[in-house]
């Protein structure tokens, strides 16, 4: 981790997580990430060359079960929330363009 | 009309297995208390009358057929509205799910109901759980029963507040940084966080999955082991939850292990505000003359502990909030609060191509010295004792603003969380704020934490110290 903490691109991280920002929120968030962003950035002076991240925290490794079919939410329920529907699926707005 | 006010489920348990009470009665008392109240202490989103009421006669039912009934049956409760609860609105008090209605129930609501709790309703929090303080909630911030321009704390704002203004007996909540122990600290009521996997995280709105644990809130140590009883265990529906049996949390709950060794953190004391500080060492000295012996302890790594939660909390917050995409439910990406928009910017920053390693790895790695920490500490001690929070419930809008003070005052309870351990925020004391408006003293609680898996002893501690104290006997005038 360099001394110097990165600038935040927000337009094109807004963009990864498909986020509309207002021109005010991305003004407001720079300021304040870059604040967080050096603050945590701290971490780069601990020394961690020989230590293991962190996976499951009491120690659970490969969980597996059988795959086998069992009762699930009906096509009726799985679609109650769905703001459009069509013949039983959901219905999304096409993303290609002829 | 039922007198409610000096109720505890202990004690409404009895009143209903004896018949002195019916289920219906006290479902009744408790959905009258909590219609007048909210409109003053905003602690419910919703309230369901109606299903509660019918719960109730089932119960009243079970036992006129003297059927066997559990120690939870009757007894009304909220749900945090994190919770997925079938037919019943489930908001995670954002704008995106204000009118989503879950198909399904929680693995905990689920337990819940098959133990006859009557669900009162789904109570408020900060959007997402995204906060300390309730004022997140994109449906109203919280106040605190206590002094209500203060907050609650959060994110179980409206959990910790309910239960404070006898709204309701007991509420589920939910812990991924503080949000149980904090609000329960602010409201002078108990709240566990336990180990992480101990309670099934299925049908729970995702925060941060390697954080994220079901816990919560009571006004009495014996209710919150009595609730844990019906929500520990293993689920298959969740891969991460435990296969480590449970245990019977209330069995000797009165019995302190003898030669009990307890540690008190010194990065938790030093530069602790003098008040809250006192406190803490009171409540040592109390638990000194029951014959417990307290020393000094050191967990080094404490201070990167709000740094390495702030990476690695928003990180997996940008990668469970990506499922909100308006299609299948809910409403579509902008209608975010700025609290979830900033944690997915962050998140999705720190996770990005080039950054990856410096941050969320790094991260990662860091948490284990952390969590290392905890285990040399439980070498030496059977449990840590030390403050909730840094600061006593603050003013609403005090701190709105400014984010970063906000995260910095977790100091204290992020580290049990990237630990994995579990903790439990016991009533420890009133302190006056000479700017209290009411002039009334504010609640402090402590923290008790205890390794893996150690509910039953953080349970016997916080029950000694409390049969001690019973500041839970001091309300909240409202």
């Amino acid at each position: 981790m360099k001394k110097q903490s990165p600038q935040i691109d927000i337009e094109k991280v807004a963009k990864l997580a498909n986020l509309a920002l207002k021109a005010e929120e991305k003004a407001t968030f720079q300021k304040q990430l870059e604040e967080i962003i050096n603050y945590v950035s701290q971490l780069g002076n601990i020394d961690t060359d020989n230590v293991e991240p962190i996976g499951h925290i009491t120690g659970l490794e490969n969980i597996t079960r059988s795959d086998e079919a069992g009762p699930s939410l009906s096509q009726e329920d799985a679609l109650l929330n769905a703001p459009k529907t069509h013949n039983g699926f959901f219905k999304v707005d096409a993303i290609l363009e002829e | 009309m039922l007198d409610i006010s000096d109720l505890t489920i202990e004690k409404a348990q009895k009143l209903i297995a004896s018949k002195q009470i019916k289920a219906l009665e006290l479902t009744d008392a408790y959905f009258k208390r909590a219609v007048k109240l909210n409109p003053i202490i905003n602690s419910f989103i919703t309230i369901t009358g109606d299903a509660a009421r019918d719960q109730a006669k089932k119960i009243d039912d079970l036992i006129a057929n003297k059927q066997p009934i559990s120690p939870l049956a009757g007894i009304p409760i909220g749900i945090k509205d994190i919770f997925s609860t079938k037919g019943i609105k489930t908001t995670a008090a954002s704008k995106v799910l204000e009118d989503y209605i879950p198909p399904y129930d929680a693995t905990v609501v689920t337990k819940l109901k098959d133990a006859n709790a009557v669900i009162l309703g789904k109570t408020n929090l900060d959007a997402w759980a995204h906060g300390a303080s309730g004022e997140n909630s994109d449906f109203g911030a919280a106040k605190n029963p206590y002094d209500l321009e203060r907050v609650p704390g959060g994110s179980s704002s409206g959990s910790a507040s309910a239960t404070a203004a006898n709204q309701v007996l007991a509420a589920t909540s939910t812990d991924t940084g503080g949000s149980t122990r904090q609000p329960a600290s602010f409201c002078n009521v108990v709240g566990l966080k336990p180990t992480y996997g101990r309670v099934s995280r299925y049908g729970t709105v995702a925060m941060a999955s390697s954080l994220d644990t079901m816990g919560h809130i009571t006004k009495t140590i014996y209710d919150n082991a009595l609730m844990l009883n019906t929500t520990a265990g293993y689920d298959p529906m969740d891969a991460t939850s435990s296969t480590k049996k449970s245990e019977d949390y209330t069995k000797d709950i009165e019995k302190v292990p003898k030669g009990l060794k307890l540690g008190l953190p010194k990065e938790y004391i030093d530069g602790l505000d003098d008040k809250i500080k006192n406190v803490i060492t009171s409540a040592a000295k109390k638990l000194e003359k029951l014959g417990v012996k307290i020393v000094e302890v050191s967990l080094p790594y404490t201070k990167y502990g709000v740094a390495t939660y702030y990476i690695i909390q928003p990180a997996e917050v940008s990668s469970n909030l990506a499922r909100y995409d308006g299609i299948r439910y809910g409403n579509k990406r902008d209608a975010f609060g700025p609290e979830a928009k900033r944690r997915i910017i962050l998140g999705t920053f720190t996770l990005s191509a080039g950054y990856y390693d410096a941050y969320y790895l790094k991260a990662m790695k860091v948490r284990r010295l952390i969590r290392d920490d905890f285990i040399n500490a439980f070498k030496e001690v059977d449990a840590l004792i030390c403050p909730v929070s840094p600061t006593l419930p603050f003013k609403l809008g005090e701190k709105a603003s400014d984010p970063l003070s906000m995260y910095l005052a977790d100091i204290y309870t992020v580290n049990i969380n990237l630990a994995g351990v579990p903790a439990l925020t016991v009533p420890a004391g009133f302190v006056d704020d000479p700017s209290t408006s009411s002039g009334q003293v504010l609640p402090v609680g402590m923290q008790i934490i205890g390794p893996d898996f150690s509910e039953k002893l953080l349970y016997q501690i916080g029950y000694a110290y409390e049969q001690e104290t019973k500041w839970y006997e001091t309300k909240p005038k409202l």
